[in-house]
This record gives structure tokens, sequence and C-alpha cells, in this order.
């Protein structure tokens, strides 16, 4: 008993000694868990707050409203349109196939489209929303209103889509919009920053161009989400701005105008102020309806846009180059004249070929036009005179001053992407780019915007700006208040060497129009009011064989490929000019019966919206 | 007159058991039982479901069957000490041959009115059985090869069986149930040591055997930001919600984390995540000194017990708490790798629940016999 005691004793000294020990040791366990609980929740709360703040909002962003385009007038031209669409959010929808066979039925959905939204389905989580529809009629849009109480979970939705009112008469212009593809993210900052699936951006024009600042900022929604990313409720919602609105010097009567002149033709009519070098029109023709492709195009109207034979994918007006052809002629006979080549009494026989180099050039009227001035050979546009003249002269004096007056280099700089440099051949170029020694018959031919020479048409009115305003350098512009800091320093710099010879050229552009044996004179208008010059073009498009000069072909006898561009620069009102234009019409035959009536039309309009167009700017002027 | 009546009559009145009640410690498992349903709440989204309801009844049941316990003489608790281990081995056997699985392991045997985790019992009534083993046992013999070879097969036989399952959590915490039991019966500390020596030289070599699974575990708790969406998401959730609960919490039913379901487990082993990101530091601490009092109590009512057993199981059950809750809350802190441990009373779960009150309620019953002697 006494040992059995005493072995008791010694246990309960070893267990209590050991629970000593383990007592200390869980006070330190227990010390360790509370400073981790310190360290984690108030010494790292400020980052885990984050952490978790992180893991719970999340943004969406929404489609920013796009800026749009005004006229001159204030007129929209491109602007926002309320788009009926029909969203779907699959998991708030009890019976999912009965209801979207139910749609398919309303909205008349195609197999293809049916199959499409199905495959969209697929691709959404069940609580993300599928847009069944993003552009509804009215008539549909209410009729799925009428029938929304047996379709759960389908929801008519108002957004804000791109529209453009007059359809096809801007679409080179300002282009349009569709949706941003993978390159569209990456070559511009503002659409990587502002892009949300779905986002519709400018794909060519000035949609395109001014992309940055049309394109607005992102709503911003911000949700708490679950784990899942599912949305639980609405925290935030951060109003976006919309994109800034441009307004052109476009004057939309002018525009449609332009357009109805070259309904079912291919070419380009763009017209100039000659002073501040505002665009009053430019159009190119046939064009198509810019509205087809905010939505996506059908492949049927792409291919009927695609393989139409009078390319209205090509902005004729920036992108086409054609041979000047007789338009040339005043900027020949300023270089003779400022080159002191020739004075105003110099005279050529015509006698309707001539024999240069061993080779025999044909003046248009076979007959020939007898002694001519130069007066009297840039009114008849007397070939065989500005052959002479050509030779005398020398292509690089001439390049020279064609350069000048803009040929040759792209008028609105780095505005379109698109935009052609033309061509202003000279001896160096021929050496450099096909490493040929100039030949002196080219000379001759170039003098009558033959050979290598091409312009594009917006060069053509820019030249004849220039030579209306009394040669004085302008910059086309077609965004109104576009940044004043941007204004070139030599803007308005004389481009001649003696103003006598601007006048000289003036003169005989006159007479070209207004008097009897002018190329133009059937289009004339003798109200001095609307009277304006204008210098006729007929640009070959191949070479005319001997055979083909002998059967002396009417145009419509020749296949519509084969026939000639005509053209057509004018400016007026004369007595006091203000504005300058020009006329493409591909395959077109003759300038003065083809493109010349068209000026006509023109001016008579032009002049008409001027003092409505002028009072517009004087009420800006009294505004400031 | 009889100044050793109260020391020599073995039979207390039903009113002196009351009146023998360790009212602090009751008080504190039931505060902790009503933080453990007010989190489990919480957990269902601020309404009373299946956890909530479930939760309850379990708390409800088990509670009452602890006040019972405490009045049924330790001496009972003593005798059943080998029967009740044989029974718990034999549940682990039927586990294995005809046991529910679950997420890739087998743990659960279906008794048909209770789906049971033997494991979690095991946990309590290792330390009955090895407190029974050593309390006739003289000191010298303690330390005997004899002894130390039958009580390491009465650890090893259900870690084994835990093992299989698998489920190496519990299977450790078996063990260490079991060794606390060694060390206070006076295992020379040399063994321990040589444990301890043993295991970290032998660890490059469990590590190779471990089962992909577990490496990935240790791997992840070593550097959980490697792949926070797979392995490391659990630890790195878990630490989001306890620090962003910050010194006051982001307040009751606003947890975010575990409201928008980042948490995972969140009614089971990473209870305390939700608890401290909606209560803050305020409320883990205020949790862990109600753990502590419980444990300051058991071990006092240890201290005060008479008999070998009571005392040896008090110890050893007070230090088996003390792991369960400190290995929980270290793995949700991001102090250790994750392994399956409930917080006792806090998680969801019933077995672990039942373990937990049946060593209470002994623990209880050791404090109302406080004078039983155990011959």
């Amino acid at each position: 008993m006494i040992n059995s005691s005493s072995d008791n004793v010694k246990k309960l000294n070893s267990i209590n000694r050991r629970m000593f020990i383990t007592g200390s040791l869980k006070f330190f366990v227990m010390i360790g868990i509370v400073s981790r609980l310190f360290f984690l929740q108030v010494k790292e709360n400020k980052k885990y707050l984050t952490l978790s703040d992180k893991n719970r909002i999340r943004e969406w962003k929404l489609a920013p409203v796009r800026g749009e385009f005004h006229d001159y007038f204030g007129n929209v031209i491109a602007g926002n349109f309320e788009a009926y669409q029909l969203h779907v959010i699959p998991e708030q929808v009890e019976d999912f196939r009965y209801v979207i066979y139910r749609l398919r039925d309303l909205l008349e959905l195609s197999d293809t489209e049916f199959k499409k939204v199905l495959k969209k389905k697929n691709e959404i989580k069940p609580w993300e929303t599928l847009i069944v529809s993003d552009n509804l009629s009215w008539q549909k849009f209410s009729k799925i209103n009428n029938h929304l109480y047996d379709l759960n979970g389908v929801k008519p939705v108002i957004s804000i889509s791109r529209n453009y009112p007059f359809k096809e008469n801007f679409t080179h212009l300002i282009g349009y919009v569709s949706q941003a593809n993978q390159d569209d993210i990456e070559s511009t900052q503002a659409i990587k920053k502002n892009f949300v699936p779905g986002l519709k951006v400018g794909k060519i024009g000035l949609e395109k161009t001014f992309e940055e600042k049309l394109i607005g900022t992102n709503d911003i929604e911000r949700y708490e989400v679950n784990a899942y990313g599912r949305r639980i409720s609405q925290l935030e919602f951060q109003k976006g701005e919309k994109g800034k609105t441009l307004r052109l010097t476009i004057d939309t009567e002018v525009q449609k105008l332009s357009n109805e002149l070259l309904k079912d033709k291919a070419g380009s009519i763009c017209v100039m102020d000659i002073y501040t070098g505002a665009v009053i029109a430019m159009h190119s023709s046939p064009s198509f309806d810019p509205n087809l492709f905010v939505f996506g195009i059908s492949q049927d109207d792409w291919q009927l846009i695609r393989n139409n034979p009078m390319k209205p994918l090509v902005n004729k007006t920036l992108q086409g180059n054609y041979s000047p052809g007789s338009t040339i002629k005043p900027i020949v006979a300023l270089s003779a004249l400022e080159n002191g080549i020739v004075n105003t009494n110099f005279t050529v026989r015509c006698t309707g070929k001539t024999e240069m180099y061993g080779q025999t050039y044909h003046c248009w009227k076979k007959k020939g036009h007898g002694y001519v001035s130069l007066r009297n050979a840039m009114k008849q546009s007397c070939d065989t005179y500005f052959y002479e003249i050509a030779r005398k002269l020398g292509v690089d004096r001439l390049s020279e001053t064609a350069k000048k007056f803009g040929l040759g280099e792209k008028v609105f700089g780095d505005l379109f992407d698109i935009e052609k440099k033309g061509l202003i051949p000279n001896t160096q170029w021929k050496k450099n780019a096909l490493g040929k020694g100039w030949l002196l018959g080219e000379t001759i031919i170039t003098g009558i915007g033959q050979g290598y020479i091409q312009t594009t048409p917006i060069q053509l009115c820019l030249m004849t700006a220039q030579i209306a305003n009394g040669g004085y350098k302008i910059y086309p512009h077609l965004v109104v208040d576009d940044k004043v800091k941007d204004q070139p320093i030599d803007k308005f710099t004389p481009l001649y060497k003696n103003s006598k010879n601007i006048k000289i050229i003036q003169d005989a552009i006159f007479g070209s129009t207004n008097e009897v044996m002018g190329t133009s004179y059937r289009s004339r208008i003798d109200n001095p009011k609307y009277q304006f010059a204008g210098k006729t073009g007929t640009a070959q498009v191949k070479k005319i064989t001997e055979e083909e000069r002998e059967l002396d072909l009417k145009t419509f006898q020749i296949p519509y490929e084969q026939r000639d561009h005509a053209l057509y620069v004018a400016f007026g009102p004369y007595k006091n000019p203000r504005y300058a234009l020009s006329v493409i019409v591909e395959h077109g035959g003759n300038g003065s019966t083809t493109a010349a009536p068209m000026a006509t039309k023109l001016f008579k309009l032009i002049i008409d919206r001027h003092k409505i167009r002028e009072s517009l700017g004087n009420k800006k002027y009294l505004e400031i | 007159m009889y100044q050793h009546t109260r020391l020599t009559t073995n039979r207390l009145g039903f009113f002196q058991k009351f009146r023998n009640f360790d009212y602090i410690l009751l008080i504190c498992i039931l505060l902790l039982g009503f933080i453990s349903l007010a989190t489990m709440y919480s957990t269902d989204g601020g309404e009373v479901k299946f956890h909530t309801k479930s939760h309850f009844t379990k708390l409800a049941v088990f509670t009452l069957m602890m006040l019972v316990m405490s009045f049924i003489n330790i001496k009972y608790w003593f005798s059943i000490g080998y029967l009740a281990y044989i029974a718990i081995v034999g549940l682990l056997v039927g586990t294995y041959l005809f046991g529910i699985t679950s997420s890739g392991s087998q743990r659960w045997i279906n008794l048909y009115f209770i789906n049971l985790q033997p494991s979690e019992l095991m946990k309590i009534f290792i330390i009955v059985c090895l407190a029974k083993f050593f309390h006739r046992m003289k000191l010298e013999n303690v330390n005997s090869i004899y002894t130390i070879l039958t009580s390491l097969i009465i650890i090893l036989l259900p870690m084994g069986l835990v093992i299989v399952q698998p489920d190496l959590g519990t299977a450790v915490l078996i063990a260490i149930s079991g060794i606390a039991v060694l060390w206070f019966a006076g295992i020379n500390y040399k063994y321990f040591i040589y444990t301890i020596l043993g295991f970290v030289i032998s660890l490059p070599f469990v590590i190779a055997f471990l089962k992909p699974y577990q490496k990935l575990r240790v791997l992840t708790f070593l550097n959980p930001d490697k792949d926070p969406l797979g392995a490391g998401y659990q630890i790195i959730q878990s630490k989001i919600a306890v620090g962003s609960g910050g010194i006051f919490g982001k307040g009751f039913l606003k947890g975010t984390q575990s409201y928008l379901e980042f948490l995972p487990e969140k009614h089971t082993d990473f209870i305390f995540t939700l608890f401290s990101e909606e209560f803050g530091f305020v409320g883990s601490a205020i949790l862990l000194v109600i753990y502590a009092v419980i444990i300051y109590r058991i071990v006092a009512i240890g201290a005060s017990s008479r008999s070998y057993f009571a005392k040896i199981f008090c110890y050893s059950f007070g230090v088996a708490i003390f792991v369960f809750i400190t290995i929980n809350m270290s793995m949700v802190l991001g102090l250790l790798p994750i392994v399956g441990s409930p917080l006792p009373i806090m998680s969801y779960g019933g077995s672990s629940m039942l373990a937990t009150m049946i060593g209470f309620g002994i623990v209880m019953s050791a404090r109302v016999h406080n004078q039983q002697l155990i011959a």
C-alpha cells in the first residue's frame, strides 16, 4: 500500500511536471496564432482588402456613343439612332428551347440566322446576354412586345447605333462603321482602350481618320460578382462621354446634286472654295449604302458591290489616277508664259496633224484650227499648239509648274490613307523609276495631258482653284474649326512669277466656255451671277490606231472600257470667282458633251447656296 | 463527525452532482455553440437553411448527451475504455469494407440512422483507451518494451485504418491524441526526442511516398501563388478573407468572400475564415479566448481529479483539443499545409461534434465525480 502510494506520488509528480511543460508550450503556440491573426488582419489588412475587392468587383464596359458628322449647315449626315434589339439571358428562361423556337417564328429568322444564334448561345455563359437580333424593324419589335407575356426572359432593348440618313451620298467621304476586328484594336489606341464586344469602329473614310475623336468613352458599370462571375448587385454606374461631333465643310445639297448627276455613271465630282480651301462637295460614283455595313453586310449585298464593274469600292476622287487630258492645258500654257517661252502673240498653224521627230501627232480636230494664238488654242483646245509649246518648254519646267499647283502630291496629306499622289513625270523620274532616258515625244503628249502624267480629281479641282484665286496656295480641308494652329505657314503664298500670266490663263479659260467656238460654249450661263469659266478634257484610255481614226466612231459605238474619260474643270462666278470644281466621268466620251453640262447645273446650285453659306458664316462671327 | 465521509462515499446525490458542475466550462461550450450557429447561419446566406438547421439539431442533441454523460460516474467511462476502442476499430474495419465513398475517400459508414465517421470518434477514444492502459501501470513499467510496443500498436492500428481511407490529416490527429497520452503517462523524454529526430530525417522519404495530391498540397503550401486558381486557391482565398476582415470585421452576414462563394469548404474546415472575415481580429481573439478558457478548465478539472485515469484523460484531451484548434487555424491562416481537420464545435459535421462532445462529457463527468477513486 505504501509502495503503491509512493508510486502514485511519483506518477503524480511526473504528470504534473509534464502538464506544466505542455501548458507553457500551448501558451507560446497560442501567442503564435494570435500574432499571425494580427499580422493578417491588422498589419496587412489593406493589401487583403484590396485583393478582396478585386475578387468581388468587376467592371463591365458598355459601347461608347459615337460622335456625329454634321454638314456645314448642321444637318446630321452620320448620326446615331435607336436600334431595337432583342436580348435573352438563357439562365432566366425557363424553357429555352420553347422560347427560341417561338422567337424564330415571330422574327421569321432564316435557318442560317437561327443557327448563328444557337451557336452564339453555346459560346456564352448562361447568365451572359445573348443578342438574338441587333437591329429589328419597328414592326417586329412591337410584335415581340405584344407577345412578351409568353416569352419569359426575353428583353426588348433599345440601343444606340450608327445611321447614315443620306445613304450613298457620303459613303466615300465619311466611310462607314462596322464591328472592330483584331487589326483595328491593335492599330488604334482609342479602340483598344474602349473596346467592348460588338464595338463598331470606322473602317474607311473620315470615320476611320477621326476614330480617336469620334469614339467617345465607355459607360462603366461596376458589379459585385461571386466566385463564378455571376453579377450579384450593381455598385456604380459611370457615364461615359459621347464622342466629338465633327462639322464638315460639305454642303449636303451640292453633294446630293453631284450624286444625282453621276447616277449610273462612274466618276467623281468635287467642289472647293477657292479662298478657304473648304471642300463643298466630294463625291465618287457609283456609291453604295453604308448602312448595309453597320450590322454586317449580307453576302449577297457584298458580292453585288464587289463585282460591280464600275468599282463602287474605289473612292475615285482620291484614288482615281486619270490622265488629265486637256484639263492640264492651263498649266502647260501658264508654265510656258512663266518661263518666257511664249507670249500672247505667239501663233502656231494647226493643220489637224503635225510631224515631229518622225512621229505624227494629231489634233482632235481633223481639219485643223488654222493659225491659233494662246487664247484661241485654249478656247478651242487645239492640240497642235500645245504640242508645240510643250516641245519648246520641256517636261522638267512643265512638271515644276504642275507640282507648284498641287499636282503629283497628296491634297489632304495624312487625312486619307487611301489617297493617291498621281504622277507628274520628268526626266529624273523616268530615269529613276523606269531606268530609261526621256524621249522628246513623251514631252509632246504630256503637253495635252496624256502619257505618263496622272492626276486625281481632287488634284485637278485644287489646281483650278489655285488658278481661279489668282495663283495663291490654299489647303483644302473638310472639317470646320479643325484646329487653327495646324494652318500651314505657306498658305496664300503666290505660286506665280508674274500675276499677269494668271490673268491671261483665266481669260483664256473664260473664252473656252463663254465665246463662240469655245469647247464648252454650249454649257455656258450668260447670267453674270452664275457665269463660269471652264476647261474641258477628254482623256484617252488607249492609243488610237490609224484604222480607228479613219472609222471616226461615235462614243456609243465603242465598247465601254475603251471609251474616253470625260473631264471638266471650272471656276465661277467669273467676275468674282469663289468656287472651283472638277468633274470626271469615266468612259463618258467627250468632256464637252458629258462633263461640262454637269458643271452648269452645279454652278447654278453652288452660287445660289453661296449666300446661305455666307450668312451662316457671318452669324458665327457675330456670336463670337 | 465523519470527516472522511465524502472521501469514501462513491455515491453522490443528483443535486450534489449539479453543484459539482463546472459552469464556466458549460457556459463556454454553450457560447461556442451559439457562435457556431450564428456562423452557420451566415454560411447559409443569412437564412435558416439546411446547414443551420442540421447544425442546431446536432448541437442540441449532443449537448444534452454531454450533460447526461456528466452524470454517469467516471468509473463507468473507465470500464468501457477497451471495449469502445475495439468497437471503433471494428467500425473502421467496417468503413474500409463497406464505407461510403465521397470526394475520393471512404470515410463514412452507414449506421442506418446516421452516417458516421469513426475516425473522428477514434480521436477521443484512443485517449480513453490509452488512459485506461496506463491507469494502473507503475511508473517503472511505463518505459518497458512491452508497454511501449503495446501502446504503439494501439495507436498504429487505427492510424493505419484511417490512412487507407485515405485521410492522412485525421490519422495524424489520432496519432497526436495517442502520443499526448504517452507523454503524460511518463514515457521517457528521449523517446520523444528520438521520434522527432527520426521523423525529420525520414521526411524526404515520406514525401517520396506521398500521394500526388498530398505532395501538391505540401508544395502549394510552400508557394501558394504558383498556381492561384488551382491548388493554391484555397489558401489564397482564405488568407484574403481573413486579412480583409481587419480589426472589427466586415460585419455579421457581410463577409463578401464567403457570401460570394470565393471561400471553399466554408461550412467545415474553413469556418474560422468566415467568422474571422465577418468579426475581424477582435472577434477572432474573443473566439480564441473562449477556446483558451475551455482548455484551461479541462486542464484544471484534470488537476483537481483524484483518479489518475481522469487526470491523464483530461490533460490529454486538453492537448488534443488544443492541437485540433491550432492545426485548423494554422491551416486556414496559411501556416500549415491544407489537411482536412475540423475546428471543434464550430465546424459543420456530426461525427466531429459527437466526438468533441463525448470528450467534454467525460471531462464533465470527471469534474462531477472528481473525488472518485478508481481501483
